[in-house]
């Protein structure tokens, strides 16, 4: 055809090049959505081709020149009955098979690798524990589960892998969680697929999954030298968390040490588990959840504290497993201060430790 | 038990020398009356107006997305279109659409009542219709909105720089208008029903807008408290949605959803009843199991309200409280379900001709069904972690919405229009209308579908190119799709002026409509009709055939 057209051969090339009618299966949730994907897609076809065989035999043997004259009927109740119970079987099926699903997307098993995601207008930002930041692109070692904690600073974004059929909305204020286990090296798209504004479209970006030892030397190459939870000290000596979270014994706050995890009792009687969200909701509201046997003195840290200072807090939080690391963390920020209310404000800005917003 | 009815001889039929059209004259007359039947006229060129707006926004996003790079339109633009598109079509289309037009103009008539409970609240609603209208214009001539038809906060309240409010009180004004029909109907089915026109004498045509009528009456409300307080947000801050502020972006969600689920049923369940009507009429035959297609209309509209939250499967809240969505989901497929299985049993052994507005009804029940069936996949909530906001969705409520509703509409308006004006369309060119339509339809939106299992998201201006051959199908059909839609306003236009004089019963239909004169009189009825037989009863039909229809003049 090239001698006809050299344009429509150009298009025809380059389409079949890129003609793509089904997503590649690079999870081990892959399986388990097409598996069920096709069951739908059964049910889907017989429902249309049995109405489409009624309507069109119907219409044959119906029709007005060879079926003049029309008999009246009133209806049926065992038909009525049939075609509610058939259908209603089916569907509690696919409600079944979608719940199931549904859970094992969004329960993360215990062991996974938590990778921290902050959307914001118009990018993702990955962080991962050891100290890799990522924009737009994620790198991840197959065949280990990968929790992604996802969280927007600002509107809501929506974070899409097709490849590994999954997604989970990152929404302002509260901590998402999905988890996947990548089982195909390869390159994926990323897409934002909630609506968040002008370049919503320039809002993607690739994952990259790779085997464990490519993993390892991308990570090692990788690195900023210091882990989330470093970040996370540096910052909490900074802000003066360590003046009333010392441990001592007259701190005004609680002990943080092995705190992660750890069931609470509010002023209100009720138990809380210590998580992320709880922890990232204390650090920037502190009177939203009034701690058993501790005035509420605590000032709020909303504005001061960027989401990824929050993430190095939580990390730092959750790895502040003994009463020695604590008192670590005071000698480090005793040797080394950094600025905190000491310093004039106008000279303390280009110091700012990373994680902290800029007055 | 059996009927034969003949079309009459239409070369004999005369147009009655008075009738709701020449009743008065001037400009006046039309912009103060209280008359249903021309409020529903007016009402059918309002929405015509908007509908086509939408269509041009339509156009554009179909051009757009041709090629992968945002060319022919810059991000910002593009995504003040497709917010256009929506707020028209859903808003100012969709929702008034049968009920304003079709429903307004015969609801009356089918109960046996000289007009709706309250002709100057049904003006009034066409005012704020027209209000709201004049606002969302003047949105689009200062610039346009970019938030998406869904108002999405914190988007809308806290980083926009568009014209959110003024979009958002058009809405506001606009669920009014929706409000005001809604309550008119539920009077009117409730106190104006002729002597012997009983609960299960009313054409199923009444009954689903009953049902429509209770969700415009107790949904729109909450959109409006919503809309209210994005506004608030927006204007003063007060923080209901903001987690600075201790509020919750979820809770809009929610808010939004309680209304706007049921709003596909406000858009949907009128288009069911024009259906029922259409399938009986055209296949000679009472509608099969009349209670079932009745009382299936009233279990979608109370199982309708409690499934708002299968649109947040992916949001965060909780996983049992999702299932319990997912499950109320799937009951309420199971109503639809047994309407189309009801239509389709209505063909068996009937007496069959393929007129207009029924092949658009085949058309309804083959789209409506695949709309139905893939809105079991986005109800089953693992899999619709992988289609929600894909291009999935799109196809699926565009299946719906257009596949079903719009093709409901077409249908409805070709079947009463020779009631409405006293005229016939011209048969040929409109059949061929239909099949375009449908070809149209279908090379548009099927391949969105595989394009959302692809992982295509929504509202995206530029996309990776892998996606273009799919792209290129749908808008290739978008085209098709757009000559279906602009050949019936041309010979409908036609026709009020050449086509055939109609007669007051051009179809042999049985509802009360049919039974007076076409186009009918200010007051429908000579005398008040006494009804004293089932709906769809062709036997009475026979019965009637040697007395004339009674004309003044």
């Amino acid at each position: 055809m090239h001698f006809i057209s050299p344009v429509l051969w150009q298009f025809l090339i380059k389409w079949l090049t890129y003609f793509a009618i089904f997503p590649p299966e690079a999870s081990n949730i892959a399986p388990y959505a097409d598996a069920l994907y096709f069951f739908l897609v059964a049910i889907s076809v017989v429902g249309l081709g049995i109405v489409a065989l009624l309507v069109v035999t119907f219409s044959i043997r119906y029709r007005r020149d060879v079926h003049p004259v029309a008999t009246q009927i009133e209806g049926s109740t065992l038909l009525e009955a049939t075609w509610t119970i058939i259908p209603l079987i089916l569907f509690m099926i696919s409600f079944v098979w979608g719940a199931l699903l549904y859970f094992r997307v969004y329960s993360p098993p215990p062991n996974a690798m938590n990778i921290y995601v902050v959307g914001k207008q118009w990018m993702w930002k990955v962080e991962h524990p050891g100290g890799q930041h990522e924009i737009n692109a994620l790198h991840i070692p197959i065949n280990k589960p990968i929790q992604i904690t996802l969280i927007s600073q600002d509107v809501f974004h929506s974070f899409s892998i097709p490849a590994f059929r999954v997604k989970r909305e990152a929404i302002p204020g509260r901590y998402n969680t999905e988890w996947f286990e990548a089982t195909v090296p390869g390159t994926y798209h990323i897409f934002c697929t909630q609506y968040c504004g002008t370049l919503h479209s320039q809002m993607i970006g690739e994952v990259t999954a790779m085997t464990a030892e490519d993993y390892e030397a991308w990570a090692a190459e990788s690195t900023s030298g210091q882990s989330l939870a470093q970040n996370g000290e540096r910052l909490f000596a900074s802000l003066g968390c360590n003046s009333c979270h010392n441990s001592g014994p007259n701190a005004h706050g609680p002990n943080l040490a092995g705190i992660y995890g750890a069931h609470l009792q509010l002023k209100n009687g009720q138990f809380v588990t210590v998580d992320d969200a709880f922890l990232r909701d204390t650090i920037l509201n502190p009177t939203m959840h009034e701690v058993a046997g501790y005035a509420p003195i605590m000032p709020t840290y909303q504005g001061q504290v960027s989401e990824e200072g929050l993430i190095d807090l939580v990390e730092y939080i959750r790895q502040l497993n003994s009463q020695y690391r604590i008192e670590q963390t005071i000698d480090n920020s005793a040797a080394q201060p950094i600025q905190t209310g000491a310093a004039p404000p106008e000279t303390s800005a280009p110091a700012l430790p990373p994680g902290t917003v800029k007055p | 038990m059996s009927t034969i009815v003949t079309l009459p001889d239409q070369s004999t039929a005369r147009l009655p020398k008075v009738s709701y059209l020449n009743q008065e004259y001037g400009l006046k007359s039309w912009l103060l009356t209280g008359d249903h039947k021309r409020i529903a006229m007016l009402y059918l060129i309002s929405i015509t107006f908007f509908f086509f707006i939408g269509g041009a926004m339509a156009a554009l996003i179909r051009m757009e997305l041709l090629t992968p790079p945002s060319d022919l339109l810059a991000a910002d633009t593009y995504n003040k279109v497709f917010t256009a598109h929506g707020i028209i079509m859903v808003f100012f289309f969709l929702v008034p659409s049968v009920p304003a037009t079709i429903g307004n103009f015969v609801i009356p008539i089918m109960v046996g009542a000289k007009d709706l409970a309250f002709p100057k609240i049904n003006l009034l609603s066409w005012y704020l219709y027209i209000a709201a209208g004049t606002m969302m214009i003047s949105v689009l001539a200062f610039g346009g909105v970019d938030t998406g038809w869904t108002f999405t906060t914190p988007l809308s309240t806290h980083y926009l720089n568009t014209h959110v409010v003024t979009a958002g009180l058009a809405v506001f004004v606009a669920g009014f208008s929706s409000i005001f029909t809604g309550l008119n109907f539920i009077v009117t089915i409730h106190r104006m029903r002729a002597p012997g026109m009983t609960w299960f004498r009313l054409p199923l045509f009444v009954w689903s807008h009953y049902a429509a009528s209770i969700l415009m009456v107790l949904g729109t409300p909450v959109l409006a408290i919503t809309l209210t307080l994005v506004v608030l947000e927006r204007t003063i801050g007060i923080g209901v949605f903001d987690p600075t502020k201790g509020g919750d972006p979820l809770l809009f969600q929610h808010l939004f959803w309680f209304y706007s689920h049921p709003a596909v049923y406000i858009m949907i369940l009128p288009g069911m009843g024009v259906i029922s009507e259409v399938i009986s009429t055209f296949s000679r035959k009472r509608v099969f199991g009349y209670t079932a297609v009745a009382f299936s209309s009233v279990a979608i509209a109370v199982f309708g309200f409690f499934v708002w939250a299968h649109h947040m499967f992916i949001m965060g809240i909780s996983n049992y409280s999702a299932l319990v969505f997912s499950l109320l989901t799937m009951l309420v497929a199971v109503p639809s379900a047994i309407k189309i299985f009801n239509w389709s049993a209505t063909l068996y052994k009937g007496s069959i001709t393929f007129e207009t507005p029924m092949l658009y009804a085949f058309g309804f029940i083959g789209l409506f069904t695949i709309g139905g069936l893939t809105g079991v996949f986005l109800g089953s909530m693992g899999m619709d972690i992988h289609l929600t906001e894909t291009y999935f969705i799109v196809a699926h409520f565009h299946f719906v919405m257009v596949g079903g509703m719009l093709m409901a509409y077409l249908s409805g308006i070709h079947f009463w229009w020779p009631k409405m004006t006293g005229r016939m369309y011209p048969e040929g060119v409109s059949k061929l209308a239909a099949v375009i339509t449908f070809v149209g339809f279908v090379l548009t939106f099927f391949p969105q579908f595989i394009l959302g299992y692809l992982g295509m998201p929504r509202r995206y201006a530029a996309y990776p190119p892998e996606f273009q051959v799919l792209n290129v199908f749908s808008s290739a059909g978008a085209s098709v799709l757009g000559v279906g839609y602009m050949l019936p306003l041309l010979y409908l236009t036609w026709s009020l002026k050449y086509g055939k004089i109609a007669g007051p019963n051009p179809w042999q239909a049985t509802g009360l409509e049919w039974q007076i004169q076409s186009p009918p009189l200010t007051e429908n009825f000579v005398e008040t009709p006494i009804v004293t037989h089932e709906a769809y009863d062709y036997e009475w039909l026979e019965s009637q055939k040697p007395s004339e229809v009674p004309t003044v003049g």
